[in-house]
């Protein structure tokens, strides 16, 4: 600080500079940053505004896995009744337990074999394996979803309705539904398929970035391979790798087109009970509902209920964003780098 | 095992012809424990077991879908096909359906990227810069990044949903068809630019809020130092220094433009060719069309015409795309910055 | 943390004149020069405990070369460590001590460029014959920058114990190793009630000593320190070196230190190197006071280096 402006006479060079321009700069720059903040506000509002109806009218019920009812049968209902009898009548529960089976099965296996992979990428593969692997899952990462709902639909399906579905197993469905082949069991392994190349990335890049200097101590302590990847590498990569589970979670969450191709469209919550049958089954989750549905938002009661749906996604990710920043709080308070 | 030569390439372990008589050695400290022995226990050993079963099996199922996309896809694309209009022929059983072309998926892929990367760029960098370099108040920061997290974990089809929301009021009419009863179609290019500019949001601002952060602290000084005030040194040197991370974050937006298939299936409209609204590059925007996407759906078992010849040849000329914009973004980030 | 309780003593340094044995072939001039130039530290006494416990062999190199994709970093080195004796590695930065150091206990097969000839024998069973793990166990290693894992004191420590073996020891179990372990490299004192704290919260003192003593709770039979005062304060590297010196009797040592002063210190043999090749071996009193080698007292005298 120049003498002059330490008495208060005159403010240094650029400062005065910096007053003007500057902070027009800072203002639209800002003014960029809150429409973004308003983008999100307002599809916060926008959305749950209109879909508060459809969560009024049920109540509890909307949610409800005692609630009964058919939700194809009630979307009919919904979609066909005039503006004067609205019919908001919708009980949610196998949308959401399909999506909640489909999503958490995808993501445990998911991160399995993703942990597995990047552990075999950085420590166990041959180089040439390595090099040739490493660009093919980055490819796979970048796939749009609709290619793997189109192998889904022409591979998968037609092969799981010729090997599995066997008539003894229609038959002991028979009452309540057929099978066909589109089931969530196809739903979960192309799911998994489709968010494990991204979650191997990360937790790859995660892997590499442990200190070379702990994986050291740990090998000239007498450790084996293996031990000291999991204990130091894998240990030290925790918040990434619950950062590629949260992230796989959103995009399982939100994955519509795909599923909606490969799960059947029939509104149907898969029974446990069945045993292994209840792989077989069809299910819609809610983001494949709303996108099968879409023609019928020009009728008010039904936009509506596409719009609960929509605010039920939304919670979730929003919730899921959280809940990722939080536990990576958390575990972060015991990976301090080293001196 | 002979004597090998000093010279040149040392060979591993030569052993020496004679060894040395070394004295025997009295312990002084009691032998280790025997179960302490134990280098790789069978745990370790089912461990690498299972890091090289996930990895083989990610090679398979990796390799086996790229090979079987380009294998189909090379069956039925033909070059000519590429310049023509689409035309909705449905497979029969005598045989597929090859008529016509997907020049209008392809026009309607550029443009919809075109159109959501330029609208995305200005805003991304602007609130990045906002947000590394200025960020005053901080609890207006932390909010936009918040909602920059949340952005990027919203499925794809609620931001489409809640675009249908906004677009359909009356306020926007212009931006697409109004029908005579005054109710506003909601579809067009231009929305669906609009709304894929917000997916494309987060990773732009991610990236080239990286890029700023990741230049050092010295070279914002030396600009001041210079007497230049922040606008200037973030223009002249600092964006200038951030293009790696710009380029790669608006390539992986485009990227995930191109691939999105929800937005495009609720705010393009259902046309398969492009259907303008009145006359010149204007009309086109407000018009509806079709995308690769939505081709492939459309052409799926899932969608109207069932052709799936005509998906396999769209999805690979969308595959193409996909992998050219990766190599991109590989090239990107590989290449040494030059400050 | 608690530091030490009272600062070490003042030493005060006795600048002794000493006529350093002029080899038969150097001129009278060159002896004149070397009496001049010797420096005062390495005329003064060296202030060690003068009583050593019985030496013991415990490794060798036999004409041990490395080189890292051709390029050789280690000609040809004939060594001996040895237990009840500090071993200090020396040479100016590039000589190849490092490397050689990373060797006898085949870290230096992380670098995949490396190829290695010769051999190196511990107890008399050459190292490549044994399980390299089973090897690591008994040379251990200190690095030169502190490298705690992101665990408690108590994970550190018991780490090496741990992940070894197919039982899991219990931590009832563990206690009296780790508390053992803790005292040898006398950190207990500090830290014994803060067992369960983050590693990384220690200085760096404490970090490097806890390293020490992630090492030496496995038992080794030699323990390799690669340059472990580099990155620490004149304090702790005395706690460190006093360390050292206690430890000579019970584990077999080797130190390489581009530090000549605490070479002096610490060393009983030195082995200096310079670009690969092992150009002077000897007793620390011979090698500082009277080198053979011309380099050898070029370097010790500050020549360069």
């Amino acid at each position: 600080m120049t003498l002059a402006s330490r008495i208060g006479l005159r403010k240094a060079g650029p400062r005065n500079k910096k007053n003007r321009a500057d902070q027009r700069a800072e203002r639209l720059l800002g003014a960029l940053a809150c429409v973004v903040l308003a983008l999100i506000a307002g599809m916060i509002i926008f959305v749950f505004q209109k879909a508060w109806p459809s969560f009024s009218h049920n109540g509890f019920d909307w949610f409800s896995p005692w609630a009964g009812g058919n939700v194809d049968d009630e979307l009919n209902a919904i979609f066909h009744s005039s503006a004067s009898n609205p019919v908001l009548t919708m009980h949610a529960w196998p949308l959401i337990w399909a999506t909640a089976v489909i999503t958490i099965s995808a993501v445990i296996i998911a991160t399995g074999m993703a942990l597995l992979s990047a552990m075999f990428i950085v420590e166990f593969a041959p180089t040439g394996i390595r090099r040739l692997l490493e660009p093919v899952v980055r490819l796979l990462a970048a796939v749009p979803s609709v290619i793997y709902g189109l192998i889904g639909i022409l591979v998968l399906v037609p092969w799981v309705d010729k090997t599995f579905v066997t008539d003894s197993a229609k038959q002991s469905v028979a009452g309540v539904i057929s099978l066909n082949g589109s089931s969530i069991g196809v739903g979960i392994l192309v799911l998994t398929v489709m968010i494990t190349p991204i979650m191997i990335a990360i937790v790859v890049d995660a892997l590499r970035s442990v200190p070379a200097t702990w994986r050291d101590g740990a090998v000239a302590l007498g450790v084996n391979r293996f031990r000291a990847l999991w204990t130091v590498g894998v240990r030290a990569a925790r918040p990434a790798i619950v950062a590629a589970g949260i992230l796989a979670t959103a995009r399982a969450l939100g994955e519509a087109i795909m599923l909606s191709m490969v799960t059947g469209s029939v509104a149907f919550a898969p029974n446990p009970i069945d045993g292994s049958i209840f792989f077989l089954e069809p299910a819609r989750p809610l983001a494949a509902t709303i996108i099968d549905n879409s023609e019928g938002l020009s009728v008010p009661p039904f936009a509506q209920t596409l719009y609960a749906f929509a605010a039920v996604l939304l919670v979730s990710a929003a919730f899921l964003s959280f809940a990722g920043w939080y536990v990576r709080r958390v575990l972060r308070r015991y990976t301090l780098s080293p001196i | 095992m002979s004597s090998a030569p000093v010279s040149g390439r040392l060979p591993l372990r030569k052993r020496l012809p004679q060894m040395p008589e070394m004295p025997k050695l009295r312990r002084d400290r009691p032998l280790p424990d025997p179960d302490e022995q134990v280098a790789w226990s069978p745990i370790d050993r089912l461990g690498v077991a299972a890091c090289w079963a996930a990895g083989l099996l990610l090679c398979a199922i990796a390799f086996s879908i790229v090979i079987y996309l380009l294998v189909r896809g090379i069956q039925f694309v033909t070059v000519d096909a590429i310049g023509q209009h689409p035309v909705v022929g449905q497979s029969t059983d005598a045989g597929p359906s090859t008529a016509g072309g997907y020049l209008d998926p392809i026009l309607g892929t550029l443009i919809l990227t075109t159109i959501g990367t330029l609208i995305a760029l200005p805003i991304g960098v602007g609130t990045a810069i906002w947000l590394s370099e200025y960020g005053r108040p901080s609890w207006l920061a932390r909010a936009v990044e918040s909602c920059v997290e949340i952005i990027a974990g919203t499925p794809t089809i609620v931001i489409a949903i809640f675009g249908l929301l906004v677009f359909t009021q009356n306020l926007f009419g212009f931006l697409s068809f109004t029908a005579e009863g005054g109710a506003v179609f909601g579809r067009s290019f231009i929305i669906a630019g609009i709304m894929m500019s917000l997916i494309a949001l987060p990773l732009i601002i991610t990236s080239t809020r990286e890029a700023m952060q990741s230049i050092p602290a010295h070279v914002r000084e030396a600009s001041y130092a210079l007497g230049k005030d922040k606008i200037s040194t973030i223009r002249r040197v600092l964006l200038p220094a951030s293009r790696k991370g710009i380029a790669t974050g608006t390539t992986l937006g485009m990227g995930r433009i191109a691939g999105d298939t929800a937005i495009v299936v609720l705010l393009l409209g259902a046309s398969l060719t492009l259907q303008g609204q009145g006359g010149g590059v204007l009309g086109t925007l407000k018009g509806t069309g079709s995308t690769l996407t939505s081709y492939v759906f459309a052409n799926s078992p899932a969608g109207e015409a069932n052709s799936p010849e005509k998906a396999y040849a769209a999805a690979f000329v969308l595959l193409i795309i996909v992998i050219f914009m990766n190599f991109a973004v590989d090239m990107l980030s590989r290449r040494r910055s030059d400050k | 943390m608690t530091e030490l309780k009272s600062p070490p003593p003042v030493r005060r340094i006795v600048v002794k004149e000493s006529t350093p044995v002029a080899p038969p072939k150097r001129r009278a001039g060159r002896a004149a020069a070397a009496k001049s130039t010797a420096s005062d530290l390495l005329s003064a006494p060296r202030k060690r405990p003068a009583k050593k416990g019985k030496v013991t062999d415990r490794m060798q190199t036999m004409d041990f070369s490395v080189a890292y994709a051709g390029k050789p970093a280690v000609k040809e080195v004939n060594l001996k460590v040895s237990q009840g004796e500090v071993l200090a590695l020396i040479g100016p930065s590039g000589c190849g001590k490092t490397t050689l150091l990373r060797s006898l206990n085949r870290l230096v097969e992380q670098t995949p460029t490396a190829t290695t000839t010769g051999m190196v024998t511990l107890d008399g069973r050459e190292t490549h014959e044994l399980d390299v793990t089973d090897l690591r166990r008994k040379v251990g290693m200190v690095f030169q920058q502190p490298n705690p894992f992101p665990m408690s004191i108590f994970d550190n420590v018991a780490y090496g114990i741990r992940e070894r073996g197919s039982r899991r020891p219990g931590k009832r179990a563990l206690e009296p190793k780790v508390i053992e372990a803790l005292e040898r490299c006398g950190l207990y004192d500090e830290v014994k009630d803060n067992l369960s704290h983050p590693a990384l919260r220690l200085s760096g003192g404490q970090q490097q000593r806890l390293c020490i003593g992630r090492s030496l709770a496995v038992n080794p039979e030699v323990l390799l320190l690669d340059e472990p005062c580099s990155a620490l304060d004149p304090r702790s590297t005395t706690i460190i070196e006093e360390l050292i010196m206690k430890l000579r009797d019970e584990v077999a040592i080797v130190i390489v230190t581009h530090n000549l002063q605490q070479a002096y210190r610490v060393a009983d043999r030195v082995a200096f190197m310079y670009l690969g090749d092992l150009v002077e071996y000897g007793p620390a009193d011979q090698l500082f006071g009277s080198p053979r080698n011309k380099r050898t007292r070029d370097y010790v005298s500050g020549a360069f280096g």
